[in-house]
């Protein structure tokens, strides 16, 4: 038996913080979508794209090409080794920011993983980094380390660092590895190891069934919330990631429900039956719900203290006010309104008071709009006549960037590091099906997330500790 | 105004029941044909029967499946638009009436959009479209205890290609009725 504090996904060896760590292989990650005025609008991540592949559609930036060679068993981790190695391959390429060399095409690969690096032999092959890791297994303890290697400079980018799970959560060590060496490599703030919640659809379009999933950021681990027995919508986390709240028609009628994610306890968040209550979100620091309440044909937005239950509108008036997102210091909200006629974007103050200003003023329709966890920009869905864009812009709404485009993009939600988005995009006609994809800031590198069956709705959660 | 014609032919007697047929069209169909009264008896004292008006609506026509194929359960709405056009208020006054003469009936008035927009949004949406309805048969004097309204935004389209033709149709309202009296 491992004693408890074995367990756990601190480091090690703790790194030492970015200022302190030389960076001289720092890329200009998102020099390019640094929203300066320079910088040129991206070509849209088209749909349809077949086959998963990184796409680079402007030739401003090119994915970093760095090594990984093969991880070491470092005991009773022979069965392990090849699938962690994977994850952190597939996290780190997916990004679009990295492309790795082919294990053959790799001089000298070291013959453990304390060996001396061979810097020129990586030079040779144009490895600008280098990941080197070992997997042991102890008991039902799945170790992994890792370091990474500045080829050009010829020395160690920060200290390696070791990672334990239990053996069934072997991915986690996986993704926070990987995590450690893109935080390394980019500056920016991790979210390999994160999870997503999200809607499962089967059955026929008018008809279709619904069940809520969670599932880790890249589609793997995917474990059901709720049956299918009742058309659910909207699933949103609380921001610790433990809570999740979500709009049920178990009545009959759109009701607001709330659940602990490890115990999988539901409860009805208690609301006035004479009303239609949907899409509930939880203030950053938990203590409000906020959601969209129905009244005699009218939507307005509602806040609620759930420990009392009592609740009273926040934004209101004889138009559609739905579809609301906190700032991340929860000082304010962004929500759609069609108060101007159309469905438009607006900022106001969290506590309702004064004027929402609205921040929308681009072509077409907004709506569903998601602050970012870092504060930076707001993702939206933008309707222009038939074609759905997921599109980023500042709070302000300046600086306004167009990221996708196709039949029907929507809901995006933000990485716990706010530089990537994930939406759902559904096909047209009678056949139509909700997939999920990602795409980053810069529009550049859009991927559909692998996984079985049809599914909408994501709901981004934190970086897990 | 009502005629009430008696025939003058031999008491077949029991040949022919009496028959007081009142067909109860709904206003889409053509105009109803003058009742038809058949009195084998008339004359007699004590006998016979004479016509003294329609049966109450509702037991001919008072069912839940009467109302959908009859009446017209949907009411379909522009692009964009809550509010009624003509044609929804033509089919929302026949649904009035219907409702007024079938007291036992509550209903719940189903709001529905087209798939172009976002979830949320549609859902209210929907709403919206519920509510302008309600607030019709309402106005038509279809007490308020009576009527429910929800939303179901893009979840439940009635037609589902991608195109105008199905968006129109999905643009909707459409009208539950079920026995029970409402709240």
């Amino acid at each position: 038996m491992v004693s408890a504090d074995r367990v756990g996904y601190g480091p090690r060896e703790p790194g030492r913080t970015n200022e302190q760590m030389c960076r001289p292989l720092l890329i200009a990650l998102f020099a390019a979508a640094t929203f300066g005025v320079a910088a040129p609008l991206p070509a849209l991540a088209q749909e349809d794209t077949g086959p998963l592949r990184i796409e680079i559609t402007e030739g401003v930036v090119e994915p970093m090409p760095i090594a990984v060679a093969p991880f070491f068993d470092a005991g009773g981790g022979a069965g392990m080794v090849a699938r962690v190695q994977q994850v952190l391959t597939d996290d780190l390429t997916g990004t679009g920011l990295f492309r790795t060399i082919a294990d053959q095409a790799q001089i000298a690969p070291p013959d453990s993983f304390d060996a001396p690096i061979a810097y020129e032999d990586w030079r040779a092959v144009n490895a600008e980094a280098l990941v080197t890791g070992a997997v042991s297994v102890a008991g039902d303890v799945v170790t992994v380390r890792f370091r990474l290697y500045d080829v050009f400079s010829g020395q160690a980018l920060g200290d390696g660092m070791q990672f334990d799970a239990p053996v069934d959560g072997w991915r986690r060590a996986a993704h926070k590895a990987a995590d450690q060496v893109y935080s390394r490599l980019t500056g920016e703030a991790p979210y390999f190891d994160s999870r997503v919640v999200f809607v499962n659809e089967t059955g026929p379009k008018d008809a279709r069934l619904k069940r809520i999933g969670i599932m880790d950021f890249d589609g793997a681990n995917q474990m059901w919330l709720t049956d299918d027995t009742t058309l659910v919508l909207s699933p949103k986390l609380s921001r610790d990631g433990k809570r999740l709240l979500y709009t049920s028609y178990e009545t009959g009628f759109p009701r607001l429900m709330a659940m602990d994610i490890e115990t999988m306890a539901e409860v009805e968040v208690p609301t006035d039956p004479q009303t239609m209550t949907f899409g509930p979100r939880f203030s950053p620091d938990g203590r409000w719900i906020i959601f969209s309440r129905e009244q005699g044909g009218n939507t307005d937005i509602w806040q609620m203290d759930p420990s009392s239950g009592a609740a009273r509108p926040l934004i209101e008036g004889p138009f559609i006010d739905t579809a609301p997102s906190y700032s991340p210091d929860g000082t304010r909200i962004v929500f759609e309104s069609d108060r101007s006629g159309s469905p438009q974007l607006y900022v106001v103050s969290a506590d309702g008071t004064g004027e929402p200003l609205r921040i929308s003023f681009g072509q077409g329709r907004y709506g569903a709009p998601a602050w970012s966890p870092i504060g930076d920009l707001i993702a939206f869905t933008r309707q222009d006549g038939d074609r759905f864009h997921i599109g980023v812009f500042r709070p302000d709404g300046s600086e306004e960037k167009t990221l996708t485009e196709s039949f029907l993009d929507e809901g995006p939600t933000w990485a716990p590091n706010g530089r990537v988005v994930m939406f759902t995009r559904q096909t047209p006609g009678g056949d139509g099906v909700a997939r999920l994809h990602s795409v980053d800031v810069t529009g550049r590198n859009m991927r559909p997330v692998t996984i079985e069956g049809a599914a909408s709705d994501p709901d981004w959660g934190p970086l897990l500790p | 105004m009502t005629t009430i014609w008696k025939s003058r032919t031999k008491p077949a007697a029991w040949l022919a029941p009496v028959l007081a047929l009142v067909l109860a069209l709904s206003a889409c169909a053509a105009p109803p044909p003058p009742p038809l009264v058949v009195d084998p008896y008339a004359g007699a004292p004590g006998g016979g029967a004479v016509y003294t008006g329609p049966v109450p609506a509702g037991s001919l026509n008072g069912t839940a499946e009467y109302f959908r194929t009859n009446v017209g359960d949907t009411v379909l709405f522009d692009r964009d638009q809550t509010t009624l056009n003509d044609g929804a208020r033509t089919v929302l006054a026949r649904q009035a009436e219907w409702l007024q003469q079938n007291g036992s009936f509550s209903t719940v008035i189903q709001g529905h959009s087209d798939e172009q927009g976002t979830r949320e949004f549609n859902l209210a949406l929907g709403a919206r479209r519920a509510g302008a309805v309600q607030e019709y048969l309402i106005a038509r004097g279809v007490g308020a205890n009576r009527i429910r309204t929800v939303s179901f935004g893009k979840e439940r389209p009635a037609a589902t290609c991608s195109d105008e033709s199905c968006f129109a149709q999905n643009r909707r309202a459409v009208t539950v009725v079920q026995p029970g009296a409402g709240t």
